[in-house]
């Protein structure tokens, strides 16, 4: 059974994918359905016997390579972490693969499509089960290539292939540091398998190694280049630039890849990690500034995009940043609990606004969109609760998660600490305001769609609609059931020891003592983003014009994401291009070959010429040149003798 | 079966073949197509005798096996001698598995003068074969350098528009490597008294010595591998050699480099191949970077292909100067898998070719759209080129940059920086061929793969993902021998250290 929770979605892919033209588009719906949602039931299975038993399980399946002390097999491990994580991917996954039987309707490669997202769940189930660092890359750049292929489903459009290249090449930005972390943690353990790494974790705190001519603290540097990676998969600032163009893919791949599971990967990653995390002070130190500061963009961000699942991107990357800094004060329970309810709650609203795009017969700019909440009221609703639990309003999902990783963050008691805690209530401000703005924007006010756009406004069926029901209770209860087991009471027995907690980092424990306002804080800054939208949007519409008029450089600064992608361009992107040309046509044409082999070949072609005209056929030419010869023949003997 | 000779069988088989093809008379298309097949047969039995002899090879010996010999030039204690080890068993069944390919995949884009093709085809792979098994040093000589005739008349005979351009440039660049080392060989003749390869490998060439013979040998091996920045001759032959001739330079010829340095380099000069390893680090990183960048703006498919080749054999470079286990079974192992992924790719450049006959990368676009089968195929290759893991670019890639991890981190971090670009130059090639619009009038009614196509590449899928999911079949052998030459080495090493400072 657990080898098979793994496996069977793979099993899908390969008959959706090679038969599909065989078995039909239902035949590869119902197929891939099945096999993502047996996976589902197993995974529940295993969430009581992992969870309830309080032990890890192993499978092992074979070696994979062996080289010297190197050696990986395939092999997996199912730990409370994983449990949870198999909960979270199978579940998604499969309310994903069948949302997507309606989304889709009508497009030409449904098996295709179906193929691409049950290969998804394969490589995100190995990288979640893995016990190696090794194989967990190779979930890792599994689950990476399954967001190119899908983020480029629709190859046709030049946008979404230079989306999903962006997105790969991205990715192996934040995965060359990951390899590097792991080779660095090779050295230091001479294992790449958890057991023996985390084993002798303690023996090694404080150890210092050689590293790019620094001589830094060995389990340190590991973790930063581990945490390069988790940037690029998890979209943190500066590699985050690849979310957003990803909302070029079909929405169900959104709601699936870039909301619930993949970009959760660098979260997961850094939590499983958590024994090695734990000693290194300025790891930590940096993963609560990065996701500090990542919350805290992608929500300024977020607050002005018009598109309307960009919004929902940028919304996606500041949790992400939650997450992020939740781990970073050691409370990586609390990183996973808002994993956890922000799966629901995020993939509620990708797929509502996969079913808004549905109605609107492909609109996705808000602005071309409003007064249609009468016509579909149920997407309405379960938009308004997926937005009710972003932005924390108790006793949604949200709430819960959130509010335990800003107490944890105060009560850390550290300065980044702090400093995380604020601009998280900033986020959390700005994150009730963009979602009351979109909700506003896309339901109220008057159509400014055309009227034949708005003929066609209707409810999506039901095969798109129950998933969306199954999340919106997710998304009310999720947080409310879950947290006594995951950061309550019921904590310790719960994580029993998927996760590692040092003495003195104590975060979570404390969250009693954090005085009521800091807790409070959250959910009335959450209030207050509603009321702003509310003001701005609906009482006073004209505002926003004149805000952004008046504070045009802001705005714009904002607008355009900070301007990362430009930055990118002009100092990375064209300079390589240039510089590549530059070699080819300067160094290979020019320099190697005109001095190498073209310029030897000219040098003695043109010797040669010179020779050959010595060769002049006349005798007497060559009676003078022996003549010369032999005159300089005896002079040479004479002086030499004389 | 032990007794057969299997090795020598392997390796002159293809000439037995080769001379059977030139007895065959008759009208051009019988002639065309009985050579064809002769081929095909000759080539498939070389494969079996090949795998007859990895089957026969004992993994847990770091020994030469299945040893062949006989006396050649006695008075000189020069002989006969073929056998393989760990390192060398893999290229020679990497030889005997593209042949066939090569072969099969000549069938209908090679019309002219076919009886000639095939038998240059099979006196290559004898002479590939032969290279890779010869355990006497003069022997390895020849071999090594008569692979260069077949090869050049193959680019110059059947290749493109500049093909004696890019046939001299070919053999020049290679042979004037090769008659330095030719010098290093008489050399060396003259301390060891022998040039039987297992007795040199044991014996110590004096320190003095060394430096300059690396040289030689490295001058030679360099330009096969090829190493930046004598690389330039590769991009021009790729472009002008048919497709079958691209698949074997790109697949075996430039392993050849990187098995010289492994065969002979490191083990035989180890004094000097530690004081080298510096200056290979450098033109190996500056290989990959620069030639990285280089393919990231070629606008012909075959030139990008060639220059990422230089690219990837930088890693091999690296890992090989390592000399941990690591880098060195990375080494090899990125070999074997760049010898199949690389010519998958030429061949997957040569299908659009045979169709458009062109090149240019602008040419193309959309071709997903009539060619399902074709850009999976493609799509599988360049995966396995960018290293995805579960593919075989990962092993090697991974396993050598490991090496280089432990020996020099900043060579590990800037080699690395080859992996972003690898995985930006193949899927900006791949999208703009296969992805897009298909607007092209004349690619609209362009075919899928033929079934012999497909019977081309689908082996090659399957060894890709072999060597990608379980790569233990091909690394488990060359352990034994992989750990004895690094630990030797470091004996070696050791010896020399110990002798300069009582020196001092």
């Amino acid at each position: 059974m657990y080898t098979a929770t793994v496996f069977l979605p793979l099993l899908g892919a390969i008959i959706a994918g090679f038969f599909g033209r065989r078995i039909g588009d239902l035949g590869a719906q119902v197929v891939t359905c099945a096999l993502v949602g047996l996976p589902l039931l197993f995974s529940i299975v295993i969430f009581v016997q992992v969870i309830g038993g309080g032990h890890t399980e192993s499978v092992r399946l074979f070696t994979w390579f062996v080289s010297g002390d190197v050696e990986v097999a395939w092999s997996l491990r199912f730990d409370a972490l994983t449990a949870v994580m198999l909960i979270v991917v199978n579940g998604v996954s499969f309310l994903v693969h069948v949302y997507s039987v309606g989304y889709m309707h009508g497009d030409g490669s449904i098996p295709r499509f179906q193929s691409y997202l049950s290969f998804f769940t394969f490589a995100m189930l190995m990288l979640v089960t893995a016990d190696n660092l090794v194989q967990l890359y190779f979930g890792w750049e599994g689950v990476g290539l399954a967001s190119y292929l899908l983020i480029g489903f629709w190859y046709d459009r030049p946008s979404a292939v230079a989306a999903a290249i962006k997105a790969f090449i991205v990715n192996r930005i934040g995965d060359f540091g990951f390899g590097l972390g792991i080779f660095a943690t090779f050295v230091l353990f001479d294992s790449v398998n958890y057991d023996v790494i985390f084993a002798a974790a303690p023996d090694k705190a404080g150890a210092m190694f050689h590293i790019f001519g620094l001589d830094a603290n060995a389990i340190t540097a590991c973790c930063l280049l581990l945490f390069v990676g988790a940037m690029g998969k998890s979209a943190q600032f500066i590699l985050h630039t690849w979310l957003p163009d990803a909302m070029e893919g079909p929405t169900p791949v959104s709601a699936l890849i870039h909301a619930a599971t993949m970009v959760t990967a660098g979260v997961f990653m850094v939590a499983r990690m958590s024994p090695l995390f734990e000693y290194s002070e300025t790891a930590l130190t940096v993963v609560t500034v990065v996701g500090a500061v990542t919350a805290f963009f992608a929500a300024t961000v977020g607050c002005v995009q018009n598109d309307i699942k960009r919004v929902v991107a940028y919304s996606t990357c500041s949790q992400l940043g939650y997450m992020f800094f939740a781990i970073g004060v050691s409370a990586y329970q609390a990183g996973i609990f808002h994993l956890f309810t922000h799966a629901f709650f995020k993939a509620l609203l990708f797929l509502g606004a996969g079913s808004v795009i549905h109605a609107m017969s492909g609109e996705q700019d808000m602005r071309k969109m409003g007064g249609i909440w009468r016509k579909v009221k149920m997407t309405y609703a379960v938009m308004l609760i997926g937005s009710i639990a972003l932005a924390g309003i108790p006793p949604f999902a949200g709430y819960w998660s959130k509010d335990t990783i800003l107490e944890a963050a105060w009560s850390a008691g550290t300065d980044v600490g702090r400093f995380a805690y604020w601009l998280g209530i900033l986020a959390a401000f700005m994150t009730a305001f963009y979602s009351w703005r979109l909700l506003i924007l896309t339901f109220h006010g008057k159509p400014r769609a055309d009227h034949h756009v708005m003929e066609h406004v209707h409810e999506s069926p039901w095969v798109m609609m129950v998933p969306l029901l199954v999340l919106a209770a997710g998304a009310v209860l999720a947080g409310w059931i879950g947290h006594a087991w995951f950061v309550g009471e019921g904590m310790d027995g719960f994580w029993s020891k998927s996760i590692l907690l040092l003495k003195g980092h104590d975060a979570l424990r404390d969250l009693e003592k954090v005085p009521s306002i800091v807790s409070w804080l959250p959910t009335l800054v959450a209030l207050a983003g509603i009321w702003l939208a509310y003001h701005l949007y609906v009482r006073r519409p004209e505002l926003p014009a004149w805000l952004a008029e008046e504070f045009r450089p802001i705005y714009l600064f904002m607008l355009n994401k900070w301007y990362f992608d430009e930055l990118y361009d002009f100092f990375l992107v064209r300079p390589a291009f240039a510089i590549g040309r530059g070699f080819w046509k300067g160094g290979d044409a020019g320099v190697i070959d005109g001095l190498g082999p073209d310029g030897l070949a000219a040098v003695t072609r043109g010797f040669a010429r010179r020779f050959s005209l010595l060769q002049s056929g006349y005798l007497y030419h060559y009676a003078f040149a022996m003549l010369i010869g032999i005159a300089a023949f005896v002079t040479w003997y004479v002086l030499r003798v004389g | 079966m032990s007794e057969w000779p299997l090795l020598t069988i392997t390796t002159f088989l293809p000439l037995l073949g080769a001379a059977f093809i030139v007895t065959i008379r008759g009208e051009a298309q019988a002639v065309a197509r009985n050579a064809r097949n002769v081929a095909m047969a000759t080539s498939l039995l070389s494969l079996l005798v090949s795998v007859l002899a990895w089957a026969e090879f004992d993994p847990a010996s770091a020994d030469f096996q299945l040893i062949d010999q006989a006396q050649w030039l006695p008075g000189f204690a020069i002989n006969y001698k073929m056998g393989v080890d760990g390192i060398s068993l893999f290229f020679v069944l990497l030889s005997t598995f593209l042949t066939p390919i090569c072969i099969l995949s000549s069938y209908e884009a090679v019309r002219v003068r076919v009886k000639e093709y095939m038998i240059a085809f099979l006196v290559l792979e004898t002479m590939m074969v032969g290279m890779f098994c010869a355990l006497d040093l003069v022997l390895f000589y020849i071999f090594f350098e008569g692979v260069l005739i077949p090869m050049f008349i193959i680019i110059g005979v059947w290749g493109g528009p500049r093909r004696v351009y890019a046939a001299f440039k070919f053999f020049l660049y290679t042979l004037l490597g090769s008659v330095l080392l030719l010098l290093a060989l008489i050399a060396m003749y003259y301390d060891a008294h022998t040039t039987d390869i297992p007795t040199m490998l044991a014996h110590s060439f004096p320190v003095t010595m060394q430096p300059w013979l690396w040289l030689a040998f490295f001058a030679s091996f360099a330009v096969k591998v090829p190493m930046w920045p004598v690389h330039t001759w590769l991009p021009d032959a790729h472009v002008e050699a048919p497709t079958a001739g691209s698949v074997i330079l790109a697949g075996v010829l430039l392993k050849m480099g990187g098995y010289g340095f492994i065969r002979f380099s490191v083990p035989m000069f180890p004094v000097a191949s530690h004081d080298f390893a510096p200056l290979i680090y450098t033109l190996s990183v500056v290989a990959v970077i620069y030639t990285s960048l280089v393919a990231l703006v070629q606008e012909d498919m075959k030139k990008l292909i060639a220059y990422s080749s230089v690219a990837h054999m930088g890693f091999v470079t690296i890992g090989v100067f390592t000399v941990k286990v690591q880098g060195l079974e990375g080494a090899l192992f990125q070999m074997l898998s760049h010898g199949v992924v690389s010519g998958a790719l030429f061949l997957c450049v040569g299908v659009v070719y045979d169709r458009m006959h062109s090149r240019d990368i602008a040419r193309y676009g959309g071709l997903v759209h009539r060619m399902p089968f074709y850009a999976f195929t493609f799509m599988v290759f360049t995966l396995a080129s960018v290293g995805l893991p579960g593919t075989s670019g990962f092993v090697g890639e991974f396993l050598s940059l490991l090496g280089a991890f432990q020996a020099n981190t900043w060579v590990a971090l800037l080699a690395a920086t080859g992996v972003i670009l690898g995985a930006a130059y193949m899927l900006y090639l791949y999208r703009r061929v296969i992805f897009g619009k298909l607007e092209r009038e004349d690619l609209k009614s362009i075919l899928d793969l033929s079934p012999r196509e497909i019977a081309v590449f689908a082996p090659m899928i399957l060894v890709v993902f072999w060597l990608g999911i379980y790569p233990s079949s091909f690394l488990t052998p060359m352990h034994a021998s992989v750990a004895r030459l690094v630990a030797n080495y470091h004996v070696a090493l050791q010896a020399a250290q110990g002798l300069s400072v009582a020196a001092r």
